[in-house]
């Protein structure tokens, strides 16, 4: 396959990129993997370069593999949280982003809790804008270093089944991942309380369900997420306990899948409310390796959109 | 534009001669075989350097560790570039104590080695490292030079050095291509 050229391209969501662009984003993170099993795990490729992570909403996993990623192939890292930006202060979106520009930024991370934010900087700024997570609609980071877990666990994409249990309405990283899985020939069954599973899912081509029991048996993967309280004003379920009785992945529940199931989640984990503690560190689990493969993920991607400019 | 070729300097079998004189010279100047690491850079240097090792362990009977070393992610002529593919680098032992032979194909400006210098000193402080070339062209830009080379072959900077392998391109050849004046490249 030729040569795809992403330099000083914004990465805000799958929804923009090709089956062709996915793969060959996926294609190129081996060699960036193996720089952080080194003794010195640092390259001097992006040196001189400046990653800004502008995050208006908490974040430890993404900043940090951010940070590491960048750090890694030598870039400067600086984080921005809303805490101590002047963000707090009045301060506009654009006047922020605009600043962080005024200071030579070669690349910015955005996360914010409403969606669009990155796409409304990325039209502003000339540097590349990488969404970590806009609201409820794309973690565009999150599915690729998802699908290349899966990848690598399961030699190919296309064919398998994963199945999505949780709080699917809310989760950007849900949304994410079935754009992307759908788009590289993956079979995608989500499930959850009627009140979680938005309505015209199936125009995804993703089918639907709130029986775990039963679809958990034709899963390659299942992926568990945490209900996203900071996103629901409402109640969309009687009690947790409730709730967990019906879709904690637990050892039993496991039991009823193939052998060699993989399971994932994006993290934080509510343990004993979506995954029981014997699962989350089960030999299913790939919940750590999704977390080191992240860091790959972001290095290669800094690389793809950075490396030539 | 397609290139014309204006001679070929090495076929298969001056090919072979030369690696098999590389590797008595190694021999020589390492007093054997026992502490020696092949890095081949990519992508020809790695055939080449599997090719010493086959040699070197027929002169001396003891197989010597091939590694190869990508070295995209250290080079110094990224910008204005697109983002190459990066391939991966597999040191296949500790280099403390060591003494490493780089393979390479073609030596030109010397950058490549520059780069491939500092890449494998990311991965242990090495007894030593010797350079081991099948084509010296000259024309270096930075005070590098070859251990061991298979073949000097005066050049223009115009001209291009065309390296075929059998395990890469099917055959093996030693080319000069006629380039246009002022798109020399390594």
């Amino acid at each position: 396959m030729s040569a795809i050229d992403f330099r000083g391209c914004d990465l805000l969501g799958i929804e923009d990129l090709t089956a062709e662009e996915i793969q060959y984003i996926l294609d190129a993170v081996p060699p960036f993997k193996e720089i952080s099993e080194r003794e010195i795990k640092k390259v001097p490729t992006l040196r001189g370069k400046t990653v800004i992570n502008l995050f208006f909403e908490p974040s430890t996993r993404t900043r940090t593999s951010f940070e590491i990623a960048g750090k890694r192939l030598s870039a400067d890292v600086i984080n921005i949280s809303v805490a101590t930006s002047s963000v707090s202060k009045g301060e506009t979106l654009r006047d922020t982003a605009e600043n962080l520009q005024a200071m030579q930024a070669d690349v910015l991370v955005v996360r914010h809790s409403a969606a669009g934010v990155p796409h409304l900087l990325a039209r502003y700024l000339p540097s590349p804008v990488i969404n970590a997570g806009d609201g409820a609609h794309e973690h565009p980071t999150q599915a690729l270093l998802d699908l290349y877990t899966l990848q690598e666990k399961l030699g190919t994409l296309a064919g398998h089944t994963v199945l999505i249990v949780g709080d699917i309405a809310a989760s950007r990283v849900a949304r994410s991942n079935m754009l992307a899985m759908r788009k590289l020939g993956m079979q995608v069954c989500v499930c959850g309380p009627r009140t979680m599973l938005p309505v015209g899912i199936e125009q995804m081509g993703v089918e639907c369900t709130s029986d775990f029991d039963a679809a958990i048996q034709g899963a390659d993967a299942v992926m568990m997420l945490r209900i996203q309280r900071e996103r629901h004003g409402e109640v969309l379920f009687p009690s947790l306990p409730e709730y967990s009785e019906r879709y904690c992945l637990t050892a039993e529940r496991l039991r009823r899948a193939k052998s060699g199931v993989l399971v994932m989640h994006p993290g934080p984990m509510n343990r004993g409310v979506e995954i029981a503690p014997e699962v989350a560190d089960g030999l299913e689990s790939v919940i750590l390796t999704q977390v080191t493969n992240g860091v790959a993920v972001r290095m290669a991607l800094l690389y793809l959109l950075l490396g030539g400019s | 534009m397609e290139k014309r070729i204006k001679a070929q300097v090495m076929d298969a079998v001056a090919m072979q001669r030369g690696l098999r004189r590389i590797a008595h010279e190694i021999l020589e100047r390492n007093r054997g075989a026992a502490d020696l690491v092949l890095v081949g850079i990519r992508t020809r240097g790695v055939p080449l350097a599997e090719r010493l090792c086959t040699h070197l362990a027929q002169i001396e009977g003891h197989t010597v560790p091939v590694g190869a070393i990508d070295i995209t992610l250290y080079r110094d002529d990224l910008r204005g570039r697109m983002s190459r593919p990066v391939h991966s680098t597999d040191i296949p032992c500790a280099l403390e104590a060591k003494h490493v032979v780089l393979v390479d194909d073609v030596l030109y400006t010397g950058r490549s080695i520059r780069a491939a210098l500092d890449a494998l000193l990311d991965f242990g402080r090495p007894r030593s490292i010797q350079l081991a070339v099948l084509v010296d062209r000259g024309h270096r830009e930075l005070p590098i030079r070859a251990d061991y080379v298979g073949k000097n072959v005066p050049t223009a900077r115009h001209e291009q050095v065309s390296v075929l392998l059998s395990e890469v391109d099917g055959r093996d050849a030693v080319t000069i291509l006629d380039g246009e004046p002022g798109t020399a490249r390594a």
